[in-house]
């Protein structure tokens, strides 16, 4: 993703600017400012910010670190949106990363990394995280199609992406939690849903920061191998949690990979190489 | 000393004792990279040099940030009214976007609350030596420079440290440009420049001359529509009065689909001119003198009530004025008018009082620089100017642009040399280069830039300086 040419000149962004919606933004604040920087937390296609709301919020808080989450629009408790694209949710996490007090670390989930991915070419993150990542392109569709042909299918055609009970969650979350979760689901709009495969790869991060990759080689929506090579793309190796479901802040599980996150922002990781 | 920041910035570490030429100690900043002023330019430059890896001094005279926008500044230039005339995609930086419910036309208390903000959000006041000002900027051995400062006002001794580079951010729309006229010095009535005036208030009731057409003045006539007795408007030649909004979008989004479109200029003045034409109409219908050029040729004014009250009556547009009088005023057409208060709304001139005039480039000492961008000084590489520009836009994007570009140059000139020596070569030939079409002689056209032409050549600067990977 480097040595791309720095695209300065943005008519089209400027002269049709992302219609403002309503946001539904969730945060768990520390008792005590340690002078941590925030997290942003960006749920994937079909969550809102109550999948992290149930564990990782309050234990992010917890060890000091203030913690959101957004709902993209048309997601959660944020404003409905049929109309939305990739770039609408892009500048959902924008807009909230660039009204927090101070420089955000953004974490992605599932498609919630690839908003994160267009996200950081606008906004320079202090870090980035993308937890089983869905980067996008027909490779994902493929996996997607093997693993899950009946909810996956009907996408193409515009219908919803229904992902199981089984793909989110692993045999130790108790089954009335993944019930309870899968019940909660609803759906990114069809024209996000259709460049997730097709659009336009992100353009170069601005300001370089360092991006960690994890999650779970038995995740039944990203094989493993998306994940060493979405990592790749950042200079790195993924971080994986075996045994987990896709769905690694809902995980019987959830406390290891939060844990690994917050390990690693303390380590203070620096900057990504120059360019 | 320098008073203590409102962050209590702790005083540069000394690393070596140097002197100057005339023997003054100087404290050797090393690397660091020292920032002119904390308006929108100084800001988005250390940002920008602080991301790049750089350790930065910033000065500034002031005991705040937003420079222009801060209204309680001595020498800020807004009144109670403004706001912006570039809609809010076109003036935000790239990677930091205003509020996406505000207005599309922000008022100035939003811009500073912006920039304050801009300056939390990324650990800027750290940097910044507030109530400091720059009063020299000498260069030394090895493309290094010597700044010296003072608190403002004078007080307190100089202080010189040593830097790897200088970024220039004082701004230019802060020193007025004030016209001589004949019989000025007898004319009883109050005249003062636009840059002292604030508040409606100044203007009630009173019978007032606004001279000049630029967006200060425009905005002030509109405003003498509504509280003074008589309102009369000045200018000197014929303008495109642009309304801020055209088939109800912001004005510079319409313009920019066009440009996107790479829709060529005669075509974009073409097109502008059938829908001023269509919506605003007949200027000359309204008494106003025919414009002297194509729109683009002169700064765009974006002002959307200016001709309503013309129509209304509360405006009369009048020529040149030709001199004063002890109770009146002549105009170039012979007519006599009689206010009590004349605002000049004729602009601003750069100002480097630091800097040698030669520094520059500007020879011949008439106080316009002579750079490449408008920002990169020939046979000075470890100088720039931030935010010397005039754009058809806004401006803040641009310096963003300038400010990296500045950052990768530095950082070039440590890793690859060759890289930085191409680059100054570069610098040297084009010096003077334009990025604007056509614009009509004047001091306020000095620094007018077409914001894509510039964005372009930015780019291709920045492309060319790294090489193709
Ligand atoms: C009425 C008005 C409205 C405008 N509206 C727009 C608009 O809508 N959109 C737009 O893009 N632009 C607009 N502009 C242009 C405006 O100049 C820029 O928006 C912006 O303020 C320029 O920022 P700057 O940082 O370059 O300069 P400034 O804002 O002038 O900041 C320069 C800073 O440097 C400090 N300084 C100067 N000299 C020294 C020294 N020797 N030592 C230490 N510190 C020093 C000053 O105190 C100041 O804080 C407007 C200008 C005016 C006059
Ligand atoms: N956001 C806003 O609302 C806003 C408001 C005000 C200003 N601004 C910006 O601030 C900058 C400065 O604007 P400005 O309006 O203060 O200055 P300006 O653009 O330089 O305009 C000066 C005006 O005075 C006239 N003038 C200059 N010298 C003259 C002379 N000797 N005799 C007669 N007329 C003379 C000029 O005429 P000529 O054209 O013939 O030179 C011009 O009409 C611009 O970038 C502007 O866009 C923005």
């Amino acid at each position: 993703m480097n040595g791309e040419r720095v695209r300065m000149l943005r008519g089209w962004e400027w002269a049709r600017p992302v219609r403002p919606v309503r946001r539904e933004v969730l945060s768990v604040l520390p008792e005590l400012e340690e002078g941590q920087p925030p997290l942003l937390f960006v749920p994937g296609f079909g969550h809102g910010a109550w999948a992290y709301a149930e564990h990782w919020l309050g234990h992010t808080a917890a060890r000091g670190f203030p913690a959101y989450a957004v709902s993209l629009r048309g997601h959660g408790g944020s404003e409905p949106a049929p109309e939305a694209t990739l770039r609408a949710y892009a500048h959902d996490v924008v807009q909230v990363a660039a009204g927090l007090p101070r420089q955000a670390v953004l974490v992605g989930h599932g498609a919630g990394a690839l908003v994160v991915a267009h996200a950081l070419a606008r906004y320079p993150a202090r870090a980035a995280v993308l937890v089983a990542p869905v980067l996008g392109g027909w490779a994902t569709f493929g996996a997607a199609l093997r693993r899950n042909p009946l909810g996956t299918l009907p996408a193409v055609f515009g219908g919803g992406l229904r992902l199981s009970r089984r793909q989110l969650f692993s045999r130790e979350t108790p089954d009335a939690d993944a019930r309870r979760h899968a019940a909660r689901l609803g759906r990114a709009a069809r024209r996000a849903q259709w460049q997730l495969l097709t659009g336009a790869d992100p353009e170069p991060a601005v300001g370089r920061p360092p991006v960690l990759v994890l999650g779970s080689p038995d995740d039944r929506v990203v094989p493993a191998s998306a994940l060493t090579r979405a990592a790749r793309r950042y200079g790195s190796a993924p971080l994986l949690f075996p045994g987990m479901g896709h769905d690694l802040m809902l995980d019987a599980r959830w406390r290891e990979p939060i844990d690994a996150i917050l390990d690693w922002l303390v380590k203070d990781p620096t900057r990504g190489e120059v360019p | 000393m320098p008073t203590p920041t409102e962050h209590g910035r702790p005083d540069p570490e000394t690393t070596a004792l140097a002197h100057s030429r005339d023997g003054r100690p100087v404290s050797d900043r090393g690397d660091t990279i020292c920032v002119i002023g904390a308006g929108a330019s100084g800001l988005t430059a250390i940002k920008n040099l602080v991301e790049h890896g750089f350790g930065v001094d910033c000065y500034e005279r002031e005991t705040g940030v937003g420079g222009a926008w801060n209204w309680r500044h001595d020498r800020s230039p807004v009144y109670a009214s403004t706001h912006l005339i570039s809609s809010r995609p076109f003036t935000q930086f790239p990677d930091f976007p205003m509020p996406d419910d505000w207005p599309d036309y922000p008022h100035h208390s939003q811009l500073l609350s912006y920039f304050e903000r801009y300056a939390d959000h990324f650990d800027l006041r750290r940097h910044i030596w507030f109530g400091t000002e720059v009063v020299r900027v000498e260069p030394v051995a090895d493309d290094r420079w010597d700044v010296t400062t003072r608190s403002t006002g004078g007080y307190g001794p100089e202080r010189t440290s040593r830097y790897a580079a200088v970024l220039i951010a004082n701004g230019h729309n802060w020193s007025p440009k004030l016209p001589r006229y004949e019989g000025l010095e007898q004319f009883r009535g109050e005249v003062m420049h636009a840059s002292s005036y604030k508040d409606p208030a100044q203007l009630r009731g009173k019978r007032v001359l606004v001279v000049g057409a630029g967006n200060t003045g425009c905005d002030i006539a509109v405003e003498a529509a509504q509280q003074a007795s008589r309102c009369w408007h000045s200018t000197r030649r014929g303008y495109w009065y642009a309304p801020k909004y055209v088939l109800g979008r912001p004005a510079d989004q319409v313009n920019d689909t066009l440009l996107a479109l790479r829709v060529p200029l005669r075509l974009r003045q073409w097109l502008y001119h059938r829908t001023l034409r269509l919506t605003v109409g007949d200027l000359t219908r309204f008494g106003l003198p025919k414009p002297d050029h194509r729109v683009y040729e002169t700064h765009p004014i974006a002002n959307s009530q200016l001709v309503y009250h013309v129509g209304h009556g509360a405006i009369t547009p009048v020529p040149d004025v030709a001199r004063f009088e002890s109770h009146s005023v002549e105009l170039a057409d012979g007519r006599r008018i009689d206010p009590e208060l004349v605002v000049f709304a004729t602009g601003y001139l750069p100002r480097f009082e630091f800097l040698e005039a030669k520094v520059l480039g500007d020879d011949e000492g008439v106080g316009r620089p002579r750079l490449w961008l408008n920002a990169f000084v020939p046979e000075h590489p470890t100088l720039a100017v931030a935010g010397l520009l005039q754009p058809d836009s806004g401006l803040f994007p641009l310096v963003h642009w300038q400010a990296v570009l500045f950052a990768r140059l530095l950082r070039l000139r440590a890793t690859r040399p060759e890289r930085a020596a191409a680059f100054a070569a570069r610098v040297r030939s084009g010096a003077g280069e334009r990025y604007s079409g056509p614009v009509k002689d004047s001091t306020r056209h000095w620094f007018e830039v077409g914001h894509a032409d510039y964005l372009r050549a930015l780019e291709r600067a920045l492309h060319d300086l790294e090489g193709a990977k």
